[in-house]
């Protein structure tokens, strides 16, 4: 082959590094769902656990514009249970340990929400 | 092998058109969704106004104590820092006559009222130029008559405070969280590059309470519904002879003062 001397080796050099994610994927320890402090003496949030872990986001932000725009401050929950919404008075009630909860997941996803420059989070939790 | 490079270059283009296409569709398809069944209400609690005004009757309101009081009750419930320089944040504030009410002209103004403090607020303005000028829609007008603003919208552009011809907004030049001496944990902070103001205490109103400056003034600042004749508000206005920040703009400040 024409300068096959340069070119296989460039070949071999290129799919390497083409490739390193998923090799160095397979080489680093597997991903695994962080433990979570879960509030004691409380057995159910507004939701289905599932929908939560998928959703909380969209429901943060729903709330946001229902609470400030819209003046409706009481979330209905699809089984009837009425909730204030509030994230301070009302998820971090429950959820107080800030750091076994929320941080874990965001940390292990990072994924890094700002919430916290302005709300307030659960004090004995430092 | 009868492909022509035409052809490979048509059929990798149909490819990645494709693929392109499919990743769209994944994305619309994993667009959040509402919990089926979950509704959002009125809190049961919630005072009701068609037009909230509020009323301050200079004649009650004397010693440095009366104003401090009122001052200090918005400022802890609200979580404003006091920074002791220009880049000071205030919700409720004093000044003196002549840079309260500019508009008056009166040259001969009894020293008692020319000399006084003034209790200065947010207006929440029938015509908000801050709510026109704002181009994120950060701040708005609630159906109810009170401006506020969502935080997480506010770009930090201060068009609003250039647009307020009150004075009535503060910018975040830095993180407030170190100048304030304790947290009210049920009340958010503000974050550098934010700008803030009164809310009329839109969030208490919402489960029941009057704004927290009402609660401390002995009676002193009236809150009501201006659209409401039996009102404190409007039986206090027409009761008495009641003066307005700068009327003569048309923003038809909802703070009126009785002198
Ligand atoms: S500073 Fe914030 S609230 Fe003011 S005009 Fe800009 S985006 Fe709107
Ligand atoms: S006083 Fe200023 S900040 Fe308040 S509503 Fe009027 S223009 Fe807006
Ligand atoms: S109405 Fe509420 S936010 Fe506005 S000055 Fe009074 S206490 Fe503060």
């Amino acid at each position: 082959m024409y300068n096959g001397k340069y070119i296989i080796p460039g070949i071999v050099i290129f799919v390497g590094l083409f490739t390193f994610p998923f090799w160095s994927n397979l080489l680093t320890p597997k991903y695994e769902r962080p433990q979570l402090a879960l509030p004691a003496g409380q057995k159910e949030c507004i939701e289905p656990a599932e929908y939560m872990r998928a959703e909380h986001m969209h429901i943060l932000d729903v709330w946001r514009d229902q609470a400030l725009r819209e003046g409706k401050r009481a979330y209905v929950a699809s089984n009837g249970k009425v909730w204030d919404i509030s994230l301070q008075n009302t998820c971090m009630k429950c959820h107080a340990n800030k750091a076994d909860f929320c941080d874990k997941c965001h940390n292990s996803n990072s994924v890094s929400p700002y919430c916290w420059d302005c709300h307030v989070a659960p004090r004995g939790n430092q | 092998m009868s492909t022509t490079r035409r052809q490979f270059l048509k059929i990798a283009g149909l490819s990645v058109f494709g693929l392109g296409a499919s990743t769209a569709l994944d994305a619309a398809d994993a667009v959040a969704k509402d919990m089926p069944g979950a509704k959002y209400e009125v809190g049961g609690k919630h005072l009701a106004a068609k037009r909230w005004a509020m009323v301050i009757d200079t004649r009650k309101l004397e010693s440095r104590e009366d104003y401090a009081r009122i001052i200090d009750a918005c400022h802890k419930v609200h979580n404003v820092p006091s920074i002791p320089t220009k880049q000071e944040i205030k919700w409720i504030w004093t000044d003196k006559y002549d840079r309260v009410f500019t508009d008056d002209m009166s040259q001969h103004l009894s020293p008692a009222v020319r000399e006084k403090d003034y209790l200065l607020l947010c207006n929440h303005c029938e015509n908000p130029p801050c709510v026109r000028v704002c181009p994120t829609k950060a701040t708005f007008k609630r159906a109810d008559g009170i401006v506020v603003m969502d935080y997480h919208r506010c770009i930090g552009c201060r068009f609003c405070m250039a647009g307020c011809p009150y004075g009535a907004r503060s910018f975040n030049f830095g993180d407030p969280r170190p100048y304030l001496k304790e947290v009210n944990p049920a009340f958010p902070t503000r974050m550098r590059g934010v700008v803030e103001k009164c809310t009329f205490c839109s969030e208490r109103l919402e489960v029941g309470l009057l704004p927290a400056c009402v609660e401390a003034s002995n009676g002193a600042i009236l809150f009501g519904d201006l659209d409401d004749p039996n009102s404190p508000v409007r039986k206090a206005l027409a009761e008495n002879f009641s003066i307005r920040r700068k009327p003569s703009i048309g923003t038809q400040p909802g703070v009126y003062y009785i002198v």
